[in-house]
C-alpha cells in the first residue's frame, strides 16, 4: 500500500458512500417495512472507508469480477462483525429476511459506487487533473442520488399517505408499508370517498372543461395574432413582437382585486365563465410569442407560392402554415393546458360553489382539520396524475414548448 | 424631357389592405388583453385611492316585502295590505325611491297614504330618499272579496317595480390617501418588503444553482438519461396545490410528520422542528446570538425545489449547443475539468444565466400561491403579494389591498427598468 492523495481520497469517498447508502437503505427499510431501525451510519462509513482504501490498493489488473464478489462479501462480514450482527442498529430478529435483503442491497450499492468512482485509480500520489476527475465522479454520483431523492420524496409521501389511514400514520409516520391483504376497496378507500362524498368527479370534469376550452380559445386567438405579427407588415409590428411578453410581467395578484370587484358586480364570479375570460388572457401572450417565433422559422416561399396560385390569406394559413406548424401547436396546446389545469389563484378567489370547483379549488377545500389527511393527499394525487400522464406522454413536445417560449413560472 | 419615375408616395392599397388584415387578426387578442390585464391594472390604481371595503361591493338597494295581514280566510274580511320597505345597506342612502305595483283583482282598496297614488289597480308611491338602514311601512286597508279567494292570485305574484339611485362605491368620485398612509405607516410594511426581497433573491439564486448543477449531471449521455430528465421536471409540472400540501405534510411538526420522524430516528434532532411554523431559531456563533429564519428558509427551499426544473431545462439546452472544439483544445493544453467548467462553460452560460435570473427574479417576486399555501404568510414569511391578499380579503379592506398591489407594481417596474438597463443584450 502506498500512501498519497488517491489513498486518502479513496478513504473519504468510501466513507461517504458507506454512510450515505446506510442512511438511505435504513430509511427505505423503515418506509417499506415499518420496522423502526437505527442505521449505524458511523460504522457503515468506517467499513466503506476501509473498502475504499482496499480497492485502490489492489492492482488494476487483479480487479476482476471474482475480486469484486470477494470484496463485497468482506464488506458484509465486516459490517456484521462491527455492529454485532445488528446491521440496522436493531436485533436482526425483527424481520430477518428484510434485514438481510437490505444489508445485501447496501453492500451491492457500496461496491457499485466504489467501482464507478475509483475505477482506474491506484493508491499513491497523482496529479491535479486525475484528482479533480475523482472529485467530479463523487459529486456526480452524490448529485444523482440526492437530486433523485430530493425530487421524489414529496411525491412519494403524497402517494403513500393517500393509501394509509390516519391512525396508522400517527402511530408510526415512517411506516409507508402497504397492506395488500386488506383488499383494493379498502386500500383505495380515500379515493373512493373523494369521488362518492366529496364530488371529485364534478371537480375533475370542471377542470377538464376549463382547461380544454382555454386551450381552444387561446389557439383560436393566438394563431391569427401570431401570424399577423410574424408575416404581415403594419406599423408597430416590431414593437409588438418584442413587447408582447411584457404582459407576463404583470403580477396576477395586482389583477385580482379589480377583477374580483368587477366580476362580483357583473355576476361572473362563481361561474366557470369568469375563469374562461381570465385564463386565456393570461395564456394568449405567451402562446402568441411562442407561435410567432415558430412561424418566422417557416420558409416564406411556400406561402408566397400559395398566394401566387390563388389562395387567399386564410387559405394560406389553413392549408400551408398550420399543417407545417403542428409540432409548435402541440407544444403550445400542452403548455397552455398545463397552466390552466394547475392554476390556483383565480380559481380560489372566484369560485365559492362546490358545483363550480376546479380540482385546484377542490383540493384546497379538503385542507381542514375535519378532513383526514389521506383524503387531502388523495385529492393531490388526483390533481397531479392527469397532468403528469399528459406530460410523460408528450414530454418531447412540452420540453420543446417550454424552452422555445423561454417562458413563465 | 423624360418623366422622372419615382416610387409611389404614402401607403399603397395593397399595403393598406395588409395592414387592415393584420389589425383585424390582432383585434381579439388586443380586446381580451385590454379587458383582463390593462383595464384591471388601471382599475387597481383607481381602487387604491378609494375607501372601499369588501362589503361595499354589494351596492345599497331597497328591499320590499309585500303581505296581506292577517291572512284572509273568508270573503268580506277587512285586512291590511302592507309594504315593508328597507334599505339593505347600513352605510349608503338610496335616493329618489319610487315604488310601482299592481294590486290583484278582488281586493277593494280603502284610503291610500298621501305619498301614494292609485290609478285603477296600479299603485305608485314616491318614497323619496331612504337613509342607510332605514325602514318604512306602507299600510293600505283592503276588503277581501270572494273572487280574490277563488282566483288565487296573491299580491306577491304580480310584478312590483322599485327604482332608486344609489352610489356605487367603486365608481363614485370619493378619493382618499388613507390606504397609502395606512400601508406606509404600518410597522409591518418594511419587514414585509424585506422578506419579499430575501425570498426573491435567495429563491431565484437557489433555483438557478440547483438547475445549473442538475444540468451538469445530465449533460453527458448515459442509459436512463431521458427518464431522469422527465423526473427532474416533475416539481414544475405538478399542480402547486398538490406539491405544496405534500411538503406541508412531509414537514409537519405534529405527530405523523414524516421528515421530523426521520430526523429523530437518526438522532439528528431532539424534538420535532416546526419547519413551516417557527419564525426563527436562535444559535450562537463566537458569542453572538443570531436568529436563523426557519420558516422563511423552508419556503425559499420550496421555491428552489419547484422552479429549478425550468432553469435546468434552459441551461441544459444551452450546454448541448456548445461546440466541443474548445474543450478539446483545453484538454490538450492540460486544463483540468474544473478549470474547463470555470473558464469555458460558465462564461458561455453567462448569457442564459442572466436572462434566467432576470425572468425568475420577476416571477418569484410576483409569486403568491406557494407561500400562501405553505404558511399563509405566518411565521415571518409574509411577502408583499401575500400582504395584498391579507389586506384585501382577510382584513376585508379592498382599498388597502389595492394600495399594496400598487406598491408591488412599482417595485416591479423599478426592478424591470434596472434589469433592462444592465442586462446583456445577447441570448434570449
Amino acid at each position: 500500500m502506498k500512501l498519497g492523495s488517491v489513498t486518502y481520497a479513496s478513504a473519504i469517498i468510501g466513507a461517504i458512500w458507506g454512510g450515505l447508502w446506510m442512511l438511505i437503505t435504513g430509511l427505505v427499510l423503515m418506509l417499506v417495512t415499518g420496522i423502526i431501525a437505527q442505521p449505524p451510519i458511523g460504522i457503515a462509513a468506517s467499513v466503506g472507508a476501509i473498502a475504499g482504501v482496499l480497492t485502490v490498493c489492489i492492482p488494476l489488473e487483479v480487479r476482476t469480477r471474482r475480486w469484486q464478489i470477494l470484496r463485497g462479501l468482506s464488506i458484509l462480514i465486516a459490517l456484521m462483525l462491527f455492529t454485532f450482527v445488528m446491521p440496522f442498529g436493531i436485533s436482526i430478529d425483527n424481520g430477518v429476511i428484510w434485514n438481510l435483503i437490505f444489508v445485501l442491497i447496501w453492500g451491492a450499492l457500496l461496491s457499485l459506487s466504489l467501482d464507478l468512482c475509483l475505477g482506474g485509480y491506484s493508491s499513491g500520489k497523482t496529479n491535479r487533473y486525475r484528482l479533480e476527475v475523482l472529485f467530479l465522479r463523487l459529486m456526480k454520483g452524490l448529485g444523482f442520488v440526492l437530486f433523485s431523492i430530493f425530487v421524489m420524496l414529496p411525491f412519494y409521501v403524497m402517494v403513500m399517505t393517500s393509501l394509509k389511514s390516519q391512525q396508522s400514520l400517527l402511530f408510526n409516520p415512517l411506516d409507508f408499508s402497504i397492506n395488500f391483504e386488506q383488499g383494493t376497496s379498502k386500500l383505495f378507500r380515500s379515493y373512493i370517498e373523494l369521488f362518492t362524498q366529496y364530488d371529485f368527479g364534478t371537480f375533475l370534469l370542471n377542470s377538464a372543461i376549463v382547461s380544454v376550452v382555454t386551450v381552444v380559445i387561446t389557439l383560436l386567438l393566438a394563431v391569427p395574432g401570431a401570424y399577423a405579427v410574424s408575416r404581415l407588415k403594419f406599423p408597430g409590428q416590431a414593437f409588438l413582437s418584442r413587447s408582447i411578453l411584457l404582459i407576463y410581467m404583470v403580477p396576477a395578484i395586482v389583477l385580482v382585486i379589480p377583477l374580483y370587484a368587477v366580476f362580483s358586480q357583473a355576476g361572473l364570479r362563481n361561474s366557470l365563465w369568469g375563469l374562461l375570460f381570465v385564463y386565456p388572457a393570461t395564456t394568449i401572450p405567451v402562446a402568441l410569442y411562442m407561435l410567432q417565433g415558430y412561424f418566422r422559422g417557416l420558409p416564406m416561399e411556400l406561402e408566397e407560392a400559395g398566394l401566387m396560385d390563388g389562395l387567399r390569406r386564410i387559405g394560406v394559413i389553413m392549408k400551408i402554415t398550420l399543417p407545417l406548424s403542428l409540432p409548435a401547436l402541440a407544444s403550445v396546446a400542452l403548455y397552455v393546458f398545463m397552466i390552466a389545469w394547475n392554476e390556483f389563484l383565480f380559481a380560489f378567489m372566484f369560485l365559492d360553489d362546490f358545483d363550480m370547483f376546479t380540482l385546484s379549488r377542490g383540493v384546497v377545500s379538503l385542507n381542514s382539520s375535519e378532513v383526514p389527511r389521506q383524503h387531502l393527499m388523495a385529492g393531490a394525487v388526483v390533481a397531479t396524475v392527469p397532468v403528469l400522464i399528459i406530460f410523460l406522454w408528450f414530454e418531447r413536445y412540452l420540453v420543446a414548448g417550454l424552452t422555445a417560449g423561454s417562458v413563465k413560472g | 424631357m423624360t418623366e422622372q419615375v419615382t416610387p409611389p408616395k404614402g401607403i399603397g392599397s395593397m399595403a393598406k389592405r395588409e395592414m387592415r388584415l393584420a389589425y383585424a387578426m390582432l383585434l381579439p387578442t388586443f380586446a381580451i388583453v385590454l379587458s383582463i390585464v390593462l383595464f384591471p391594472l388601471l382599475a387597481n390604481f383607481w381602487i387604491s385611492f378609494k375607501p372601499v371595503q369588501l362589503a361595499d361591493l354589494r351596492q345599497a338597494e331597497i328591499k320590499i316585502n309585500e303581505q296581506l295581514r292577517p291572512k284572509p280566510m273568508a270573503a268580506g274580511e277587512d285586512v291590511i295590505l302592507r309594504y315593508r320597505v328597507r334599505n339593505s345597506s347600513q352605510k349608503d342612502p338610496v335616493s329618489d325611491v319610487f315604488l310601482r305595483d299592481i294590486i290583484p283583482a278582488g281586493l277593494i282598496i280603502g284610503a291610500v297614504p298621501e305619498i301614494c297614488n292609485l290609478e285603477e289597480r296600479e299603485l305608485s308611491c314616491d318614497l323619496g330618499d331612504q337613509e342607510a338602514g332605514s325602514r318604512l311601512e306602507i299600510k293600505i286597508p283592503v276588503t277581501v272579496e270572494q273572487s280574490y279567494l277563488d282566483a288565487g292570485i296573491r299580491p306577491k305574484d304580480l310584478p312590483m317595480q322599485v327604482s332608486g339611485t344609489s352610489t356605487n362605491a367603486l365608481t363614485s368620485f370619493d378619493f382618499t390617501f388613507d390606504n397609502f398612509r395606512k400601508v406606509f405607516a404600518s410597522s409591518d410594511f418594511w419587514s414585509v418588503l424585506r422578506v419579499s426581497l430575501y425570498y426573491t433573491i435567495f429563491g431565484t439564486a437557489g433555483a438557478l444553482i440547483l438547475g445549473l448543477f442538475a444540468a451538469q449531471l445530465l449533460n453527458t449521455a448515459f442509459f436512463g438519461r431521458n427518464v431522469l430528465r422527465g423526473l427532474f421536471l416533475f416539481p414544475y409540472v405538478a399542480p402547486v396545490i398538490a406539491v405544496a400540501f405534500a411538503w406541508v405534510l412531509l414537514l409537519d411538526a405534529g405527530p405523523g410528520g414524516t421528515f421530523n420522524a426521520m430526523l429523530q430516528s437518526m438522532g439528528a434532532s431532539d424534538g420535532p422542528i416546526n419547519f413551516l411554523g417557527q419564525r426563527s431559531i436562535p444559535f450562537t456563533v463566537f458569542g453572538f446570538t443570531l436568529e436563523f429564519p426557519m420558516a422563511l428558509t423552508t419556503v425559499i427551499l420550496f421555491e428552489a425545489w419547484r422552479y429549478f426544473p425550468l432553469s435546468f431545462l434552459f441551461i441544459l439546452a444551452r450546454m448541448q449547443s456548445l461546440s466541443s472544439d474548445m474543450y478539446e483544445a483545453a484538454e490538450i493544453d492540460g486544463a483540468t475539468p474544473l478549470q474547463q467548467f470555470w473558464f469555458i462553460s460558465l462564461p458561455q452560460l453567462m448569457g442564459i444565466l442572466a436572462v434566467l435570473f432576470l425572468l425568475r427574479f420577476i416571477w418569484t417576486f410576483n409569486k403568491f400561491d406557494d407561500i400562501f399555501l405553505l404558511t399563509g404568510g405566518a411565521a415571518g414569511t409574509r411577502t408583499l403579494t401575500v400582504d395584498v391578499y391579507e389586506q384585501a380579503f382577510a382584513v376585508s379592506n379592498l382599498g388597502a389591498g389595492a394600495a399594496v398591489a400598487v406598491v408591488v407594481f412599482i417595485v416591479l417596474l423599478f426592478f424591470a427598468l434596472v434589469f433592462f438597463k444592465f442586462s446583456p443584450q445577447d441570448d434570449g
